[in-house]
């Protein structure tokens, strides 16, 4: 084996240009494929550190009721905060929100909302909730910068918003907009605004009384509570999970092209290597190679183009990686719009095992792509190859 | 003094598939070459002295008959005993030099011995002993395209000759040699197997290595015709 690779070491650096051509192919494969998935790891990193932040905490307690994805669920999710919530509340590691329908005016128009409750000196989210800890005339009001642009305020604007209480009786008011923060977490900015919890629970006559509970220790065993269910946050951030799956599948075919592409060119290399090299091949088996260990010779030199593209990679791969990781990778559009939690700025994040295993599972595609063709030396009559006859 | 027979042939027969029928390269032959001798099968195209030199050089296998080389019968050797056979007792000079194009002169001549798993010191001496004998040893570092045939030649012997031994098939060694290079090549030969007592046996048709052969194997049709020695 080790003679096999010095030889095949030898051949391929003989070999030149045409080395090179394949080698530089197969390093692109290496650094856009460390790259690329990378990035998704970022991605996926940054919407949960992000989502932990702004939306979810170490998981919530959710009323029995309430279903994210109902507005009409909302009416009804509601309950005064159990007893077993209130030492935690009070410590500040748990913090509740009021989470009810209603309608903004903006400009003459209308628009449902979801308003939501918050404690205005709550530390567990990074959402700028002291600004509402104000006295004005007007309900103060922060809101994210995807739903000012929606309705076109700005930090101070005032606007009407309509609600309807615990009694169905509509009520009407005027917030005023302390502030408009700025969050990659779509979900806690768009069709909603954030008003004083014990405000809105004045408002709609529900003094006392949450729709979820965000907790911020993860680790801590939580006890199930009579009418609130439990969602931990592995179950919160399954969607982002779900996510990251299937658009790491449409990136699984990219990969595929690009590997298809560089083993394409390996597996030419292989196959024009074996129909020039026949005289060489003969050589061999004359010199006291048998047929088998020129196939071996032959899969190490195919598959040295992955151990030298990996060397090349490191050379200019690395640096690059490094630079994107701490730049990162800023979208040609506005992130905003996607719907979905993710930064106008990715910052690729790379593992040893990442990139372990991408030049592993390259190397060893090309190993097989190397061999494919050379087991066709193992049919050759010697003979014939040292004169070139085959065809 | 007992003569060892270094080759022995005996009915050997080789047919190669032609169509649907066969054609019959080699028909019974019998002979015994001896160790260090200068031989060569003679005889036009066709008349099967490539198949019988590829035969005793494990390359090929007889369809019926004997072969014995250093008293091992090729046809009932297996791919790695007949790999074996040729990696530590024979050596082979081809008529288009089978020089590896990317190795370096050096390196060509090395190959044998890398094979044979030799340090790298004794690698050194050895093919720096071997470039003496053929004159090459300011080449090195030269690649085959960048030598002349005469110069490719004797490095195709020094690689047959580096790992001494018992045994050197040279198939037309001089067919894409002028004549000043032919007789240059033939004279190294010579000097080799004198000194070295290294067994000689070529394939060739050219009347300059016919004039210096010391035995004449003349094949016809598969089979050996007539015999000539030269006397000492």
């Amino acid at each position: 084996m080790k003679l096999a690779i010095r030889l095949a070491y030898r051949n391929l650096i003989g070999a030149g240009l045409r080395t090179w051509l394949n080698v530089i192919v197969l390093s692109f494969s290496f650094v856009i494929i460390i790259f690329m998935k990378g990035v998704m790891i970022g991605w996926d990193n940054q919407a949960k550190t992000d989502m932990t932040n702004y939306e979810i905490g170490g998981g919530q307690y959710w009323y029995k009721t309430y279903d994210p994805f109902d507005p009409f669920s909302l009416t009804e999710s509601h309950a005064p905060i159990p007893e077993e919530f209130k030492e935690e509340i009070a410590s500040g590691e748990m913090e509740p929100f009021l989470i009810v329908p209603g309608t903004i005016y903006p400009q003459g128009r209308l628009q449902s909302i979801v308003i939501k409750g918050i404690n205005p000196r709550q530390t567990l989210f990074l959402l700028p909730s002291h600004k509402l800890d104000t006295i004005t005339e007007a309900i103060p009001a922060i809101i994210g910068s995807l739903m000012a642009k929606t309705i076109k305020a700005s930090a101070g604007d005032q606007l009407t918003i309509r609600w309807r209480d615990v009694n169905g009786t509509f009520d009407a008011g005027d917030i005023v907009i302390t502030e408009i923060f700025s969050t990659n977490v779509p979900a806690v900015e768009s069709g909603q605004i954030y008003v004083p919890l014990e405000k809105l629970q004045s408002m709609m006559m529900m003094p006392g009384e949450a729709t979820i509970m965000t907790f911020r220790d993860s680790e801590k065993n939580r006890p199930a509570v009579d009418g609130w269910t439990v969602k931990n946050k592995a179950e919160l951030t399954a969607s982002v999970d779900k996510m990251i799956k299937t658009k790491s599948a449409g990136q699984t075919i990219l990969y595929a092209i690009l590997l298809l592409l560089a083993m394409l060119a390996i597996f030419d290399t292989q196959v024009l290597s074996i129909f020039r090299r026949q005289k060489e091949i003969g050589t061999y088996i004359a010199l006291g190679y048998t047929r088998q260990q020129v196939v071996g010779l032959f899969t190490v030199e195919g598959t040295m183009h992955a151990v030298l593209a990996a060397l090349l990679s490191a050379a200019y791969g690395l640096p690059f990686l490094a630079w994107m990781a701490k730049n990162g990778w800023t979208m040609p559009i506005d992130t905003s719009e996607f719907g979905m939690a993710i930064a106008q700025t990715l910052y690729p994040i790379y593992s040893i095992g990442l990139i372990i295993s991408t030049v592993l599972i390259l190397t060893t595609v090309t190993a097989i792509v190397s061999y494919w063709p050379s087991r066709r030396i193992a049919k050759m009559n010697p003979t014939d190859a040292l004169r070139g006859k085959l065809q | 003094m007992e003569i060892s027979p270094i080759i022995r042939i005996e009915k050997l027969v080789k047919k190669f598939p032609m169509g649907k029928s066969e054609f019959t390269a080699l028909n019974g032959i019998e002979l015994i070459i001896t160790r260090g001798e200068f031989a060569g099968l003679v005889g036009p195209s066709g008349s099967g002295k490539t198949t019988l030199l590829n035969i005793v050089g494990s390359l090929d296998v007889p369809s019926s008959g004997e072969a014995f080389v250093l008293g091992r019968s090729i046809g009932n050797l297996t791919t790695k005993e007949a790999a074996r056979l040729r990696k530590e007792n024979l050596g082979f000079i081809f008529q288009s030099y089978n020089l590896l194009a990317v190795y370096t002169v050096y390196e060509n001549v090395e190959f044998p011995l890398l094979l044979l798993n030799y340090s790298a010191s004794d690698r050194k001496k050895m093919v720096m002993d071997s470039l003496e004998w053929v004159g090459l040893a300011d080449k090195i570092k030269s690649k085959p395209p960048q030598l002349s045939g005469g110069e490719c030649q004797r490095v195709a012997i020094a690689r047959a000759m580096v790992k001494k031994p018992s045994i050197v098939l040279a198939d037309e060694p001089t067919a894409n040699l002028d004549a000043a290079n032919s007789h240059n090549i033939l004279k190294t030969m010579v000097t080799l197997n004198r000194e070295l007592k290294t067994t000689f046996l070529f394939a060739t048709h050219d009347d300059k290595v016919i004039s210096y052969l010391r035995r004449k194997i003349f094949l016809l049709d598969g089979n050996v015709d007539r015999e000539e020695i030269k006397p000492n």
